[in-house]
């Protein structure tokens, strides 16, 4: 395909197709998700969000179609691809080990080390306690202590140290999975006010919820999916819930 | 971040030094090996009082000393892979096999080194067997490593022929792995083995990136994926590494007694798993130490040698090591919660 996507698109998905196991999980969707934009992804369960996040987040790899990244044609092996292309996901629940301390969990997978033998090297613990704890208050967040388990942290705070990871590895596009689910009103709040400020960061979001109250307050755009098609994409000021619950 | 500072602004109450010291006890507390350690003073207080003072003399110590690291190595691999959040029920076979492999081939005219190379290559492969098998089939490690347990013991015998191959002693550096050495030949030169992979083992779970990920792997799979760390890869090398030590720790008892035997380190396995246990390894994989794994070890060797000195019947050794292990993850999971309620710092 010559389409190499919007001209101001950050990432670009065209005709992707995903089956699982006789399941057509998606059936041929096309997005454009624009710089410095809050686009709320809305549907059903099975309605092919997941696997829509997933391939973004290089998890899951599409059986047909392509993602555009900044212009050019990407084909994500793993996660890890994904995050070197600035695109960071944050998922309701997998995102931290509870049994780690808060600035090993930021840098899983990308520890800054003192020297390296074939990728393996020394952690630069100094390094990783100083910047966690920058990381941690660039994003607002008031945790005394990098050492603190992320299992002794509320929903809440977890979810502030997940996106204080991704802020921290400069990411382009955050994916946010369903983050408000469980949390107290005022957690919810604060994740809620955190997305509006993204764009201002020059961050692109992706925020997937079940709640079109959470996805009104904090979102320029609204792209609802269902059975795997895109059935309402519009900006969030010329539509309502109303609108969008009418099409799922 | 100094403790004054930390205290700054919270709720008057409690006065900030008592505090602080609240601080320590959480951290304490919340170091997996710290029951364990506490139990073995105790324990060694104990048998010197029963013992008449003759454990803690220096035949004894030389004796527990010389037999500490064969179980300790072994228990350095368990806990290691436990922390990964899988499991070796085959490293009492391996530990046998390892052994029995190099002997069989050096009764065949093979020089010891190539010998030592072959049976740590074949460990190394068990290893990866088990990891593969595991991780390619989705199949939990406990079963695919019972199989290996059986399989492992039945080829050491089956290459033995029946009949321990006779170990030419005179062609084997054996001093390099059992001479003793140090301040009156208090150690063997298989602690200072011992001593030296643990100290290895300890860093490299600790200090370095690929200790973080077992870390990661064992404590919450999916968040490991997530960012990207090749699970798949720091669990086999996990399973590979722990098959290695149990190898290598079968060849210092067979230098030490001087013979390969098929019998060897049957029932090992499940005593390297309580060392760990003992030692504060979750069964769950993610928290658990090797130094921790390591006083397991130990304590287990002070039990079995403490209790003979006593003069305790031996037959009660199991019923102390179980007792102890169950003893050990109820406090444990008991210090864990205490340590989690005090809220002294977030």
């Amino acid at each position: 395909m010559l389409d190499a996507g919007a001209p101001d698109a950050i990432i670009s998905v065209r005709n992707l197709h995903k089956w699982y196991s006789g399941v057509h999980a998606l059936k041929g969707v096309s997005l454009d998700f624009r710089r410095n934009e809050a686009v709320g992804l809305v549907g059903d369960n099975g309605a092919g969000k997941s696997t829509l996040i997933n391939i973004l987040a290089g998890l899951h790899q599409p059986d047909e179609g392509e993602v555009i990244v900044e212009g050019s044609r990407v084909a994500m092996r793993g996660p890890r691809d994904a995050m070197d292309l600035g695109i960071e996901t944050i998922y309701q629940y997998n995102s931290m080990v509870p049994s780690m301390s808060i600035a090993r969990n930021i840098f899983i997978g990308r520890e800054p080390v003192l020297f390296s033998i074939g990728g393996f090297g020394i952690l630069d613990e100094k390094r990783m306690r100083r910047e966690s704890v920058q990381a941690i208050a660039d994003v607002d967040l008031h945790l005394r202590s990098p050492d603190a388990l992320v299992g002794e942290l509320s929903g809440g705070q977890r979810q502030g140290v997940a996106i204080a990871r991704a802020m921290h590895f400069r990411s382009k596009v955050m994916i946010l999975d369903e983050p408000t689910n469980h949390l107290s009103v005022k957690e919810t709040a604060k994740v809620i006010g955190f997305v509006r400020g993204l764009a201002a960061q020059g961050v692109t979001a992706i925020f997937i919820s079940h709640n079109m109250h959470h996805v009104f307050a904090c979102c320029d755009r609204v792209v609802a999916m269902a059975l795997g098609e895109v059935v309402l994409d519009r900006r969030i000021d010329e539509t309502s819930i109303d609108e969008v619950h009418a099409v799922l | 971040m100094s403790v004054t500072e930390q205290q700054s602004g919270e709720a008057p109450g409690r006065p900030a030094r008592r505090r602080g010291r609240w601080r320590l006890v959480k951290i304490a507390m919340e170091k997996p090996e710290l029951a364990a350690l506490v139990l073995l003073f105790l324990l060694i207080g104990a048998f010197q009082v029963l013992s008449n003072g003759v454990f803690l003399n220096f035949n004894n110590l030389r004796g527990l000393f010389g037999l500490l690291p064969e179980v300790a190595l072994v228990a350095i691999g368990v806990t290691l892979l436990m922390i990964c959040g899988e499991f070796d029920l085959s490293v009492g076979s391996v530990f046998a096999l390892m052994p029995m492999t190099m002997a069989v081939l050096m009764v065949d005219g093979w020089p010891f080194w190539v010998a030592i190379g072959a049976g740590l290559g074949l460990c190394a492969l068990i290893g990866l067997t088990n990891g593969l098998i595991t991780i390619r089939f989705g199949i939990p490690s406990f079963i695919v490593t019972l199989g290996m347990l059986f399989m492992a013991r039945s080829l050491t015998v089956v290459i033995s022929g029946g009949f321990p191959p006779r170990l030419r002693m005179d062609e084997i550096p054996a001093w390099l792995f059992v001479d003793f050495v140090g301040p009156g030949g208090l150690f063997r030169m298989s602690f200072l083995w011992f001593l030296a992979v643990a100290i290895l083992v300890s860093l490299l779970l600790s200090r370095t990136n690929f200790g973080n990920w077992v870390r990661a792997t064992g404590g919450f799979l999916p968040a490991a994926q997530a960012t990207g760390i090749p699970t798949a890869r720091v669990k086999i090398a996990c399973f590979v590494l722990c098959s290695m030590l149990a190898g290598f720790a079968g060849m210092i008892q067979t230098l030490r007694i001087g013979s390969a035997l098929p019998s060897m380190g049957e029932g090992l396995e499940l005593q390297a798993v309580a060392a760990a246990v003992i030692g504060g390894t979750a069964l769950t994989g993610g928290i658990g130490s090797i130094l921790g794994g390591v006083i397991g070890a130990t304590l287990i060797r002070v039990i079995d040698n403490g209790m003979v000195l006593s003069q305790i019947d031996s037959n009660w050794f199991k019923f102390a090591v179980g007792g102890l292990t169950i003893g050990a993850v109820v406090a444990n999971a008991w210090m864990r919660k205490r340590a989690r309620a005090m809220k002294v710092e977030t």
